[in-house]
């Protein structure tokens, strides 16, 4: 995506926001739609982390596990990339109980959605690593350097560099299925849109609004990853296939 | 005992029928899809900036907020500009207006992957632009990105859950009331998930498939 489309998307989305909140009225609704942004952000934050954590750990099985700890990985990554992310969320919130677990909401929330992006995310991680050259590999060997040593000081650092901008896909992909959330009783962003609407009938100033609201956490998610980017490459520009 | 067999085989046939919604969606939202896709892949590639700047802005922003407020925008906002749809029509049209937004960078990709060669001969032959699109870059544009085209489908098929958020009976809709109603939601929900896991597992096998044969083509 161009920073000019980027910018150009901003300024409409500002406009556009400055016109709707103008509105008479918007008090019934802004805070609302508030307090559910910030849970909309806090599950995001959550699910972001646990993603991370479980694609590293699964594309590292999946890549250097022994034979049955593979075989786990790719079940996971195939699992939680096949089905689809509504379906894990309701099989947490319903099934689970049901089998005697019970997990707050917010827990299953997080769980379903982290694991869902981590399943996509180890695919990242994955192709990352492949992405070293394996000049690199040979030159660790020729160092006598441990595999897992090797991994942690030569390979994954390069490799992380490339993965940031899939990363910065994903975690807007976590973001927008954020929203699936409202369907199990969280009061979150999307939540409070149908809560406000049914309140106010402010139906048009409402669903605008919440757009434009996702719309700005993605374009900070967007910011925020190429400033990663930017300290990750120590203000480089590597050549990249990408 | 925590999987009921016996309740499994009687959920499976209601199960089975309200599949064929969500293949429904699935299909008429991909047609949707592609075709808006693509003129929104040609709007953004015109010489026109205002036009080419409007379409970049729109699809970013259907790209980067969520598909169930989109659904719900349509299924309720547009009622006040005195538009109504029904539950369905107004799910799969949200579908296939998110979806359009990533065929088109897909499109895009293919168009621009073609050599600048072609259309140069194209403007030697005298051909309207609209032939040279239509003629000359398109058949060769698309078959190289159908196995991309093919990964959003299964996206799409994956999203189709959404739907019961506006009470569609599709699949996970069916499998929620079958569930409230028998105060067992294990079968069902595991069912779906099942479901959609084998119908995924087949298709990017198949989309594999198309891709190898693809590849040979190119290679010819």
């Amino acid at each position: 995506m161009p920073l000019k489309s980027i910018v150009v998307t901003a300024i409409i989305a500002f406009a556009a926001g400055l016109v709707f909140a103008s509105f008479a009225g918007y008090e019934l609704f802004i805070p609302g739609l508030l307090e559910g942004t910030w849970i909309t952000i806090k599950i995001t934050l959550g699910g972001a982390l646990l993603a991370v954590v479980a694609a590293f750990i699964a594309a590292l099985a999946k890549m250097y596990g022994p034979a049955p700890i593979r075989w786990l990985a790719t079940c996971y990554i195939e699992v939680f990339r096949g089905t689809s992310a509504l379906v894990q969320l309701f099989w947490l919130f319903f099934v689970l109980p049901q089998l005697g677990v019970t997990l707050s909401p917010m827990m299953s929330a997080i769980l379903a959605l982290g694991l869902n992006i981590g399943a996509y995310g180890a695919e990242v991680v994955r192709g990352g690593i492949n992405g070293v050259s394996r000049d690199q590999w040979e030159a660790t060997i020729a160092l006598n350097m441990s595999r897992p040593l090797a991994l942690r000081r030569i390979i994954l650092p390069q490799a992380f560099i490339a993965m940031i901008p899939p990363w910065g896909n994903l975690f807007i992909e976590l973001l927008k299925s954020t929203s699936l959330v409202s369907l199990i009783t969280i009061s979150d962003l999307t939540f409070r849109a149908q809560q406000m609407n049914q309140a106010t009938f402010r139906t048009l100033e409402i669903f605008t609004l919440v757009l434009l609201i996702y719309l700005g956490i993605s374009l900070l998610i967007t910011f925020g990853m190429r400033a990663l980017e930017r300290i990750a490459t120590g203000g480089i520009v590597r050549g990249r296939a990408s | 005992m925590f999987w009921d067999w016996e309740y499994a085989f009687e959920v499976l046939p209601v199960l089975a029928g309200a599949s064929i919604i969500t293949i429904q969606a699935t299909v008429l939202g991909f047609i949707l899809a592609l075709v808006l896709g693509l003129i929104f892949a040609i709007m953004r590639m015109s010489r026109n900036r205002a036009i080419s700047g409007a379409t970049t802005a729109v699809v970013e922003f259907i790209r980067s907020t969520p598909l169930l407020i989109q659904i719900f925008f349509i299924y309720f906002v547009l009622p006040e500009f005195g538009i109504v749809l029904d539950a369905f029509l107004a799910g799969t049209l949200a579908l296939g207006i998110h979806y359009a937004t990533y065929c088109s960078e897909v499109y895009r990709a293919g168009i621009e992957a073609i050599p600048r060669g072609q259309w140069e001969a194209a403007t030697a032959l005298n051909l309207s632009p609209t032939t040279t699109f239509r003629d000359i870059i398109i058949p060769q544009a698309i078959p190289p990105v159908v196995p991309a085209l093919g990964n959003y489908l299964v996206a799409l098929f994956k999203e189709t859950p959404l739907l019961s958020a506006i009470a569609v009976l599709e699949l996970m809709q069916t499998a929620k009331i079958l569930g409230s109603q028998n105060f067992r939601y294990i079968e069902p929900i595991t069912l779906v998930g099942g479901f959609f896991l084998i119908f995924s597992l087949i298709a990017s096998a198949a989309n594999r498939y198309a891709e190898r044969r693809l590849s040979t083509i190119g290679k010819r």
